[in-house]
C-alpha cells in the first residue's frame, strides 16, 4: 500500500513536470518555432530556482520561498528562451541546431556557475556542482492523509487550466496558432508574425523554467547540475507529439508517461514488481521504449504545425 | 560565373570565413567569461587553453609529440561523429541519435573484445554493425511510422545508454573493484587496433590506424555525396522528398539507408576510439556528449567532410585546453561552455554570410543566388 501511495506521488510530480514543459513546447511549436532547447531551458530554470532557495535567509516564510523560487525559475526560463527566440526569429538560424546548442550551453553554464557559486560561498572548500536545498524542498510540501504532496502540483494544475482556456478561448492564442500554420497568411491580415513567435517562445521559456525547478525540487533535496535534467525535456517533447499539439491531450499523455517514469523510482516498494527478475536499469529504459512504441502508433496521422521549423520570410512565395 | 564573383563572395570562402568568425567570437566570449570569473588570471587562463599541450615544446619534444598523438586519437571520435551527422544532414535528416549509435558502438566493440576476446578487426565490424542497426531502427520508425527522427533518436539514445550500463556493467566486462571496463591490452591484446607511426609521436601506444582511417572515411563521404548516383539521390531526397519520389527514387529506402550508414559511421567512431585502449568505459548517467559535440563540429566545419576534420581538431583542442586551466581559479567545464557558445554562434552563419555578401559593387544577378545555395552544399 505504501508503495502504491509512493507511485501516485511520483506520478503526480512527473506529470506536473511533463505537462508544463510539454505545454511550453506546444506554444513554441504552434507559433512556428521548434523548441529542442527545452532541456536547456529547464536546466536554467532549475538552477535559478535552486540558487534562490539556497540564498534565502533562514527565517523566510514558506510563502516567500515558494513565490520567489517560482518567479526566479520562470524568469530564468524566459531569459534563456530568448537565446532561441533571437537566433531563430530574427536571425533565421537552424532551429534544431540552436536548440541543441542551448542544451549544451545550459549544462555547461550551470556547471560552471554552480561550481563558482559553491567555491565563493565555501571560500574555496567546495568545488562541486551540487546544491542542497532541503529547506526549500520542505517549504513546498504538504500532505493529505498519507499522501505527501507538493505545491508544485497545484501550480501545475492551475497553469494547465489557464493554458487550456488561453489556447482555445483567446484571440492571441488563435493568432499564435495562425503563425505556426501559415505565417504569410497571418501577416496579410495584419498579425505581427515576429511578435507572435516571440510570445510563443517566451511562453515555452516560462513553462519550461517552472518545469525545471519542479523536476529537481519536488522529489529531491539536492541536485548535481553536471547531469542537466537527464532527458526530461526530450521526454516532454515526446509527450507533446503524442498529445498532438493540443493541451488537453498533452495532459493525458503526460500522466501516462509519468506513470512509466515513476515505476523506475518506486518499483522497489511494490511487491510484485520487485519480485520480477528485472534489473532496475530496465525500468529506467521503460518510458523511452514506451514512448517510441506509442509514437510509432500515433505519428502516422500526426499533424505538426505546418510552418514549424521554417524561418519566416516575408517575401517568400 | 566564377570570374564574375569576387574572392570573398565565393560560397566556399564565405563558409570558411563564417566558421572562422564563429570560432574567434567564441574564444572572445570565452575570455569574457574567464574575466568575469576571475579578472586577474583571465589572460593566463586563456593562454593556457590556447597554448595547450604546446607548453611541453620547450621542455621535451618527445613529450610534445606524445601529447599531440593523444590529441589526434581523441579527435577521431569527434570527427567521425560529425561526419555521421553531416552525412545524414545532407539527406535532410537530423541524426541527433548519433550519440546513441556511438553508445551501442561502445557496447559492441568492448563486449566483443573483452568478453568474447575477438580480433580487433571483428570488434570493429561489430561496432559498425551495431551503430548501423541502431541508426536503421530510427530510420525504420521514420520511414514507416512517420516518427520524427529527432525524437526517435533521442529515445534510442537513452535506451542505448541503459543497455550499455547493463551489458558493460556486468562482471564479464567490468572490473568491479575499479568500476571501469578491463584494460583491453591486458585481457585481449589482439583486440587492440594496429599501431600507426607510434615512434614518430613519441612512442604513443594509442596512435593507431584510426587516424588514417578517419581521413579515408571523410574522403569516401565526399566522393559518395558528390560523384555517385546514390549520393545524388540522397541529396535530392533531402531537398524535396516528394519531388524525389516523383522522380522515381525510393524515399523510404533512402531514409533508412542514410540513417543506417550514418549510424555505422558513429559506431565506427566508438570502435576506433575505445579499441585503442586509451579510455575505459565507466557506468554513465547521461548519454555520451560525443554525438552532440559532433553536431557542433559538423556545422562549424561548414557541412563539408574535409572542413569537418579541421573543425573537429579545433573543438578537441579547446576541450583539451580546458584541462590545462589552473583549477585554483577556474574549472575545466569553461572549455565546454566555450564550445557550446561556438555552436550557438554557428546558427548565425547565415547572417554572417549575408553580411559578407552585402557590400561590394559586383552585381551577382538574382538568378545566381539559388546557384550559390546549391553549391555551398557540397
Amino acid at each position: 500500500m505504501a508503495g502504491l501511495l509512493l507511485l501516485i506521488q511520483y506520478t503526480l510530480i512527473f506529470s506536473a513536470v511533463l505537462i508544463l514543459v510539454a505545454l511550453g513546447g506546444m506554444f513554441s511549436e504552434r507559433s512556428g518555432i521548434i523548441n529542442l532547447g527545452l532541456e536547456g531551458i529547464m536546466v536554467f530554470g532549475a538552477m535559478a530556482g535552486a540558487m534562490v532557495m539556497v540564498l534565502l535567509p533562514g527565517d523566510a516564510s514558506r510563502f516567500t520561498i515558494i513565490v520567489l523560487t517560482l518567479l526566479a525559475s520562470a524568469v530564468a526560463g524566459m531569459l534563456s528562451s530568448l537565446l532561441i527566440a533571437v537566433a531563430c526569429i530574427n536571425f533565421k538560424a537552424d532551429q534544431t541546431l540552436i536548440g541543441t546548442a542551448v542544451n549544451m550551453l545550459a549544462t555547461a553554464a550551470a556547471t560552471v556557475i554552480i561550481k563558482a557559486f559553491n567555491t565563493i560561498r565555501s571560500n574555496g572548500a567546495d568545488f562541486s556542482a551540487k546544491l542542497d536545498y532541503v529547506r526549500g524542498h520542505d517549504a513546498f510540501m504538504f500532505s493529505i492523509g498519507g499522501l505527501q504532496l507538493s505545491w508544485f502540483i497545484v501550480v501545475a494544475a492551475l497553469l494547465l487550466v489557464c493554458a487550456i482556456v488561453f489556447f482555445y478561448k483567446t484571440k492571441l492564442a488563435l493568432r499564435i496558432r495562425a503563425c505556426g500554420e501559415h505565417p504569410q497568411a497571418a501577416d496579410s491580415v495584419g498579425i505581427n508574425v515576429y511578435a507572435m513567435r516571440y510570445i510563443g517562445v517566451l511562453l515555452s521559456g516560462f513553462l519550461g523554467g517552472l518545469g525545471g525547478i519542479i523536476y529537481i525540487c519536488a522529489a529531491n533535496s539536492t541536485w548535481h547540475f553536471d547531469y542537466g535534467v537527464a532527458g526530461a525535456g526530450f521526454l516532454a517533447l515526446a509527450v507533446m507529439i503524442f498529445g498532438q499539439w493540443k493541451p488537453e491531450r498533452i495532459a493525458w499523455s503526460a500522466v501516462l508517461f509519468a506513470l512509466f517514469r515513476s515505476l523506475s523510482n518506486v518499483y522497489m516498494g511494490i511487491g510484485f514488481l520487485h519480485a520480477l527478475p528485472i534489473s532496475g536499469t530496465v525500468y529506467n529504459m521503460f518510458p523511452y521504449i514506451v514512448s517510441l512504441i506509442v509514437l510509432a502508433f500515433t505519428s502516422q496521422n500526426s499533424r505538426a504545425p505546418k510552418a514549424e521549423g521554417i524561418p519566416y520570410d516575408k517575401g517568400a512565395r | 560565373m566564377e570570374e564574375k564573383v569576387s574572392f570573398t563572395k565565393r560560397p566556399g570562402v564565405q563558409t570558411l570565413l563564417a566558421s572562422v568568425l564563429c570560432a574567434i567570437l567564441g574564444i572572445i566570449i570565452g575570455f569574457i567569461i574567464l574575466w568575469f570569473m576571475n579578472a586577474e588570471h583571465a589572460a593566463e587562463g586563456m593562454s593556457a587553453i590556447l597554448v595547450n599541450f604546446f607548453k611541453y615544446k620547450a621542455a621535451s619534444p618527445t613529450a610534445l609529440m606524445k601529447y599531440m598523438g593523444s590529441f589526434f586519437v581523441k579527435s577521431v571520435p569527434v570527427i567521425l561523429c560529425a561526419e555521421a551527422i553531416l552525412f545524414a544532414y545532407k539527406a535532410g535528416l537530423f541524426n541527433i541519435g548519433a550519440a546513441g549509435q556511438y553508445t551501442v558502438g561502445i557496447i559492441a566493440s568492448l563486449y566483443t573484445s573483452i568478453a568474447l576476446g575477438w580480433n580487433w578487426f571483428f570488434c570493429l565490424i561489430a561496432a559498425v554493425i551495431a551503430g548501423g542497426v541502431w541508426g536503421l531502427i530510427a530510420g525504420f520508425f521514420k520511414a514507416y511510422f512517420n516518427v520524427n527522427e529527432v525524437i526517435a533518436g533521442i529515445m534510442l539514445n537513452w535506451i542505448g545508454l541503459y543497455i550499455c550500463n547493463i551489458v558493460l556493467g556486468g562482471p564479464a566486462c567490468m572490473n568491479q573493484s575499479k568500476s571501469e571496463t578491463y584494460d583491453i591490452s591486458e585481457v585481449n591484446p589482439s583486440g587492440i587496433l594496429p599501431g600507426f607511426m607510434q615512434e614518430f609521436f613519441g612512442g604513443n601506444q594509442y596512435m593507431s590506424i584510426a587516424i588514417p582511417l578517419t581521413i579515408v572515411v571523410a574522403i569516401v563521404i565526399l566522393v559518395v555525396l558528390n560523384k555517385t548516383t546514390f549520393g545524388y539521390e540522397l541529396k535530392a531526397t533531402g531537398h524535396n522528398k516528394d519531388a524525389a519520389k516523383y522522380a522515381g527514387m525510393n524515399a523510404k529506402k533512402n531514409i533508412m539507408l542514410t540513417l543506417a550508414i550514418s549510424g555505422a559511421i558513429a559506431g565506427l567512431a566508438a570502435g576506433l576510439y575505445y579499441l585503442t585502449g586509451i579510455e575505459h568505459f565507466k557506468i554513465a548517467s547521461s548519454v555520451p556528449g560525443m554525438g552532440f559535440t559532433g553536431i557542433a563540429v559538423a556545422f562549424l566545419g561548414g557541412l563539408h567532410p574535409i572542413g569537418t576534420i579541421v573543425a573537429g581538431l579545433f573543438v578537441e583542442y579547446i576541450t583539451l585546453g580546458g584541462q590545462y586551466l589552473n583549477t585554483n581559479y577556474y574549472n575545466p567545464q569553461v572549455a565546454d561552455l566555450m564550445i557550446a557558445i561556438i555552436i550557438y554562434l554557428c546558427g548565425f552563419v547565415l547572417f554572417f554570410k549575408s553580411i559578407l555578401s552585402k557590400p561590394g559593387k559586383v552585381k551577382v544577378n538574382a538568378n545566381a543566388k539559388p546557384d550559390n545555395a546549391g553549391k555551398k552544399e557540397v
